[in-house]
């Protein structure tokens, strides 16, 4: 079930598990569906130099980006076996403890979906041009490269 | 020919701006970015890859008039 068209993966602010809950629960007509395995990024207090991070804000070359994730959707429903897959990442601030990435695959069988969802997250984590910057609580900041 | 440029993250707060059009009469990336050092030097001490059209490209890739963009490195997720 690919789509052609470019989807816009961005979300204004954090994901919410309102959000999410639904997601799962539109799923309940699709009973071809036997197995779904879901990814949540959600930023992390790290602390450096003795500063917390408060929050992550999120930026995005957006067009080159919807295209980089058309393009891993498309790569991940040719690989595995999928009935379908979402994702979504925020843009803008995003505080410490929220969920910035929620990926979603569904399919007829368990073992598909471990490898897909690591797959697309490894994928989203190299070749998206989203960029990160992480507010420390007395609100000077740094930028956040991907490991 | 006419190039835009687009700058984000770290690379947008050493350009003070986040896009640019120039006149621009060189043939590779690497005449564009020897240009773009010339005018924020600081730049290079900064890390990115260089998409032309949408496609990371290297620096002898010709230039095609598409929109470049200078990026950081990747954050998301």
């Amino acid at each position: 079930m690919t789509n052609k068209k470019i989807k816009n993966v961005f979300r204004q602010g954090a994901i919410s598990s309102e959000f999410i809950g639904d997601s799962i629960a539109k799923h309940q007509t699709k009973t071809s569906i036997g197995a779904h395995n879901i990814f949540l990024g959600q930023v992390r207090a790290d602390i450096i130099d003795n500063k917390t991070v408060s929050a992550i804000e999120y930026t995005a070359y957006e067009d080159m980006a919807n295209a980089k994730f058309h393009d891993i959707r498309e790569t991940a429903f040719e690989k595995f076996e999928l009935t379908c897959m979402h994702i979504y990442h925020s843009l803008g601030t995003v505080k410490a403890g929220e969920i910035c990435l929620f990926v979603f695959v569904s399919s007829p069988r368990r073992k598909v979906v471990f490898e897909a969802l690591e797959f697309i997250v490894e994928a989203v984590k190299a070749d998206v041009p989203v960029f990160g910057k992480e507010i420390f609580e007395d609100e000077s900041h740094q930028w956040k490269v991907n490991k | 020919m006419l190039i835009t440029i687009k700058y984000f993250g770290q690379i947008a707060e050493v350009t003070q701006k986040e896009e640019e059009s120039l006149e621009f009469s060189g043939v590779l990336i690497s005449e564009l970015l020897e240009h773009i050092y010339s005018k924020y030097n600081a730049l290079k001490n900064e890390g990115f890859q260089i998409a032309q059209n949408q496609e990371l490209v290297s620096l002898e890739t010709k230039l095609s008039g598409k929109e470049i963009a200078l990026l950081p490195p990747f954050a998301g997720g």
